[in-house]
């Protein structure tokens, strides 16, 4: 059935061992690892982080309770973390969701099927697990990176134009693409030289992505979710980082010297600006 | 002042970047996060600073008079339909400006000039613009002050 087969378990045709890929595994998380702490070592975040929260600390004006910080820390994990709710733009928030989710089943799945079924062509539910993490990946992934990828979206940049920040996007599309390809020429069209061909690209994207942390966005899914607890933590205690107080509508409707303009009907004199229009001028 | 962008608070979500005028706010092509590429030629509209979600745009003053310490932070409110503005200066005295945003929807309430007849040639010989708002006819009653339309200042909003 070519919708429970495993991909890992064709492999041994090319002479790639069970024991050579859990090898790749290890050394993939070990390389993440490596590449987060380069990262945070180079760019100084956690330096930066801990400046930035003793710096506010003085203006704060109240202390949180313990158990305000653990209502925060379940609000983000709730919110940013698990929905993604910092995205402003709802197709972002969506992409998001696809890629981030279909990353983690994409990923929990390769390594219960190159640890726990290396050889059974048959992998029941983990191989279907696999195939779905990897068109949520891919749909994700590739929505985001011809439409709505800033450069494309705001600077009016044509899909194909590639810079160093897209290496980590590209690395995810050339796993879950490829890898797709690679199981559906190994496994159904039964095309050794085309499963071949997939399978070195998948094989390329995936030292890319593991590899390149260093160098991509990848340590981005450790750093949010710390930010944005730091962010509500500092919009609580006082602080807002210097923003301004929440104010009402009404009442400064009513205070405002407005008036000069108040025979102007109020729905013409105020808009909401650029929040709801989508900017169409490429 | 020109503005600047904290690249850590950004999410490079391009608003900035379509909104400036002057076409100076633009995104960085190694951590995808927007930049002002030449504050020199910043028109100080602030329309980023106000657009921006995330906050990450800030001003920056320039050293003569407001040297490191101050700062300059807009919320944009849009449930409320508010801007609210917080200067800080570098002693720590602090100054908060609201409004309401003023912003028309777009391409809402554009005049229908086809039926505005069209302009005398009087008209065309004066020194006025064709449809110079009658907030500031000079001609026509002076610019509309608090004082000559009968209406006091009151604490709040100020223009
Ligand atoms: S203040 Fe205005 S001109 Fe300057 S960067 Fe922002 S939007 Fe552009
Ligand atoms: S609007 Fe703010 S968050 Fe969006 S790209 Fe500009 S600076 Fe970054």
């Amino acid at each position: 059935m070519f919708i429970t087969y495993n991909p890992f378990a064709g492999l041994a045709a090319y002479g790639i061992t069970p024991g050579m890929m859990q090898i790749f595994v290890v050394l993939a998380v070990v390389a993440v690892a490596l590449g987060v702490i380069l990262d945070v070592l180079h760019k100084k975040s956690a330096v930066y982080f801990n400046e930035h929260t003793e710096r506010m600390k003085k203006l704060a004006t109240r202390q949180l309770s313990s158990s305000e910080k653990t209502s925060m820390l379940v609000q983000t994990i709730l919110n940013e973390v698990l929905t993604s709710s910092e995205f402003h733009n709802p197709k972002r928030r969506i992409a998001h969701l696809l890629k981030m989710y279909g990353f983690i089943i994409f990923v929990i799945s390769s390594a219960v099927l190159i640890f726990f079924y290396p050889t059974s062509e048959s992998a029941g539910i983990w191989a279907i697990l696999w195939r779905i993490g990897a068109i949520m990946l891919a749909v994700g992934g590739w929505w985001f990176f011809t439409k709505l990828r800033v450069d494309v979206l705001a600077e009016g940049k044509k899909w194909y134009k590639l810079a160093r920040a897209d290496m980590f996007i590209v690395s995810l599309l050339g796993v879950s693409t490829f890898g797709l390809l690679w199981c559906f020429f190994q496994g159904v069209v039964g095309s050794a030289g085309l499963g071949l061909l997939f399978f070195v690209l998948f094989l390329i994207s995936a030292v890319v992505l593991f590899g390149g942390v260093y160098w991509s966005k990848f340590a981005h899914m450790f750093f949010k979710p710390a930010a944005a607890y730091q962010k509500r933590i500092l919009m609580a205690d006082g602080s807002r980082e210097n923003l301004p107080p929440f104010y009402r509508r009404a009442e400064v409707l009513d205070q405002s010297t407005m008036d000069l303009v108040r025979d102007i009907p109020a729905d013409q004199k105020f808009g909401l600006c650029i929040m709801k229009d989508e900017p169409n001028h490429y | 002042m020109p503005t600047f962008v904290y690249m850590t608070r950004c999410d490079g979500c391009g608003y900035c970047v379509d909104v400036c005028p002057s076409d100076i706010m633009h995104i960085d092509t190694t951590w995808r996060r927007a930049y002002n590429i030449e504050p020199d030629m910043c028109w100080e509209c602030y329309s980023c600073v106000k657009a921006c979600p995330m906050h990450a745009i800030d001003v920056r003053g320039y050293a003569d008079f407001c040297p490191l310490g101050h700062a300059v932070r807009v919320h944009r409110d849009e449930e409320e339909g508010i801007i609210a503005w917080r200067i800080k200066f570098r002693g720590g005295r602090i100054k908060d400006l609201v409004a309401p945003i003023t912003t028309k929807p777009w391409g809402k309430f554009i005049p229908d000039l086809k039926q505005v007849p069209a302009p005398t040639k009087e008209q065309r010989e004066s020194q006025l613009l064709f449809n110079e708002p009658k907030y500031i006819r000079l001609d026509d009653g002076d610019l509309y002050t608090l004082e000559s339309q009968g209406l006091k200042m009151r604490q709040g909003v100020y223009y």
